[in-house]
């Protein structure tokens, strides 16, 4: 009856003590993960407050062409509250970090930073378009967490489980075979497996501090 | 000329072949190059999508790395300059300096993770291309000097890519880049004239939006059509230029194959070291065109034979 079971894992569903009826939650505590995602845009805003919609950025991105918003009409976008529009738009998922718009921007924003800075923020968004698109930076950093060096074929395995479309592999399927033939493929280990735990983890408690 | 050398992941894996070149023409030409012990990934292009603090403090750490090592090797031990084949690893290596040198929170931050390590991020390391060392600490001349197999006859178009000159242009034109022309024609080559030598291959999209990649590698291959081979200063550029060049030419309404190498893999050639050991076999798309023309270096030459080891003495 209660919706939220709707998204709750089954064993949590099951268990007997759930009374509680969530209607009678009282008024809105302040959501954490909603103002990290606020504070993530901000520091977006802030970015491209200069901006003076001249069009350079789109003039000379590469990808202009596939992007639903162009980046000029995102940052607008963005400065004057439409920050759902900008979340749920693709424009920023790619850009290839060519920086063409940072070197070009006549007021010298950091362009390229402020789509990373998207990416970023589409993260503590969350949602189904989010996980698809994200997956790829995810499984890149979990990979240098683990490894402490990137290893392509271990990458490109994880990244296919997280993509969970059974047919995306068979798109690199030819490739990963010339690859294996060159030797530029392979699961060997890494040296500096471990390496880098403490760094994540003391980078984790500290981007965790609100 | 001492370096403290930075492969980076790809080096170690799909792109060896570069590794192998740079490590041989560099000892060719004199210089000293030494790995840094201890090095982890720098992050490449991702981690920025994924953690700001991590941007910076993967990177540092490998710079620090560098300057701890110097610090015990005596108190007068001078930092070396770090040593960076691959564009997207000299990119977040440089810009540890370029921002949190002007951002002390930053750097209070870098430096309060690198702790865990007991390591400090000075900054006293200089962070240098491949391609800058090669034009500016070596020079054309010494590379003219190395040679004894001139590549004549092969049109070479030099392709930069993005990353090591943008955003942050230290050694050449970010927009039209000709930093690689010397050197080109001291291995007694021809540079092809074209305006895609600094054009986006579309970096990782090719993983992640591949119908959008394949377009902008299917530009530059059209665009390189009249040369004999590319030749690539960053393994992503490289991969993405010669690992789909069936799917990126149909994108594009059709062409012919273009060869791939690295700039190290064809000074080699010149230099006149042996093939295996420039790992050429790994290359994904030699032409029949390009090795025909490369297999005359020697007929050009007839003092000259193949050899691992050739003799001459840098200036």
């Amino acid at each position: 009856m209660a919706p939220a079971t709707e998204h709750a894992d089954a064993a949590t569903a099951k268990a007997p003590e759930a009374p509680r009826a969530p209607a009678a939650a009282p008024a809105p505590a302040p959501d954490p993960r909603a103002q990290a995602l606020e504070a993530a845009l901000d520091e977006v805003r802030h970015m491209v407050a200069g901006c003076m919609q001249c069009g350079t950025c789109s003039a000379s991105c590469p990808n202009q062409f596939a992007m639903d918003l162009t980046p000029r009409r995102m940052w607008r976008l963005l400065l004057h509250g439409y920050a759902d529009e900008v979340m749920d738009s693709k424009t920023f998922y790619l850009c290839s970090s060519c920086y063409g718009c940072t070197l070009r921007c006549p007021r010298g924003l950091p362009l390229t930073r402020a789509m990373a800075a998207l990416k970023r923020a589409s993260i503590l968004r969350g949602g189904p378009g989010q996980r698809r698109h994200g997956a790829f930076y995810a499984t890149f950093v979990d990979n240098v967490r683990r490894l402490g060096r990137v290893n392509e074929t271990d990458l490109m395995a994880h990244y296919f489980v997280a993509l969970r479309d059974p047919l995306a592999p068979f798109s690199f399927m030819p490739l990963g075979l010339r690859m294996l033939a060159k030797g530029k493929a392979g699961l060997h280990g890494s040296p500096q497996r471990g390496r880098l735990g403490p760094l994540f983890a003391k980078v984790r408690e500290m981007e965790e501090k609100p | 000329m001492k370096y403290a050398y930075y492969p980076g992941c790809s080096l170690t894996e799909s792109a060896r072949e570069y590794d192998a070149s740079t490590r041989l023409v560099m000892a060719d030409l004199g210089a000293q190059v030494e790995e840094i012990e201890d090095w982890t990934c720098c992050g490449a292009s991702a981690v920025e999508s994924v953690s700001r603090l991590l941007t910076y403090t993967l990177p540092a750490r490998n710079l620090a790395l560098v300057e701890r090592a110097a610090a015990s090797a005596g108190r007068d031990a001078r930092v070396p300059d770090v040593l960076v084949p691959c564009a997207a690893c000299y990119l977040n290596l440089l810009r540890v300096g370029e921002e949190a040198g002007r951002d002390r929170a930053l750097a209070g931050n870098i430096n309060e993770v690198l702790a865990v390590e007991d390591m400090h991020w000075s900054g006293a390391a200089r962070v240098r291309h491949l391609l800058d060392v090669l034009v500016n600490d070596v020079g054309a001349d010494a590379v003219r000097e190395a040679v004894i197999a001139p590549l004549k006859g092969l049109v070479v178009a030099p392709y930069y890519g993005c990353q090591i000159l943008r955003p942050y242009p230290k050694f050449d034109d970010p927009e039209h880049p000709r930093s690689m022309e010397p050197l080109i024609e001291a291995l007694g080559a021809e540079t092809y004239a074209w305006s895609s030598g600094a054009r986006c291959c579309g970096a990782s999209l090719m993983a992640t939006k591949k119908e959008v990649a394949l377009r902008s590698t299917g530009r530059i291959l059209l665009d390189a059509q009249g040369a004999d081979v590319i030749v690539t200063v960053c393994p992503m550029c490289q991969m993405n230029l010669e690992a789909y060049q069936s799917e990126a030419l149909a994108a594009v309404g059709g062409g012919e194959r273009v060869a791939v190498a690295y700039l190290p893999q064809l000074m080699g050639l010149a230099f006149g070291l042996d093939e295996e050991a420039l790992l050429l076999a790994r290359n994904m798309e030699l032409t029949r065109r390009f090795r025909d023309k490369v297999a005359r270096r020697f007929a050009d030459a007839p003092q000259a034979e193949p050899q691992a080891e050739p003799e001459t003495e840098p200036a």
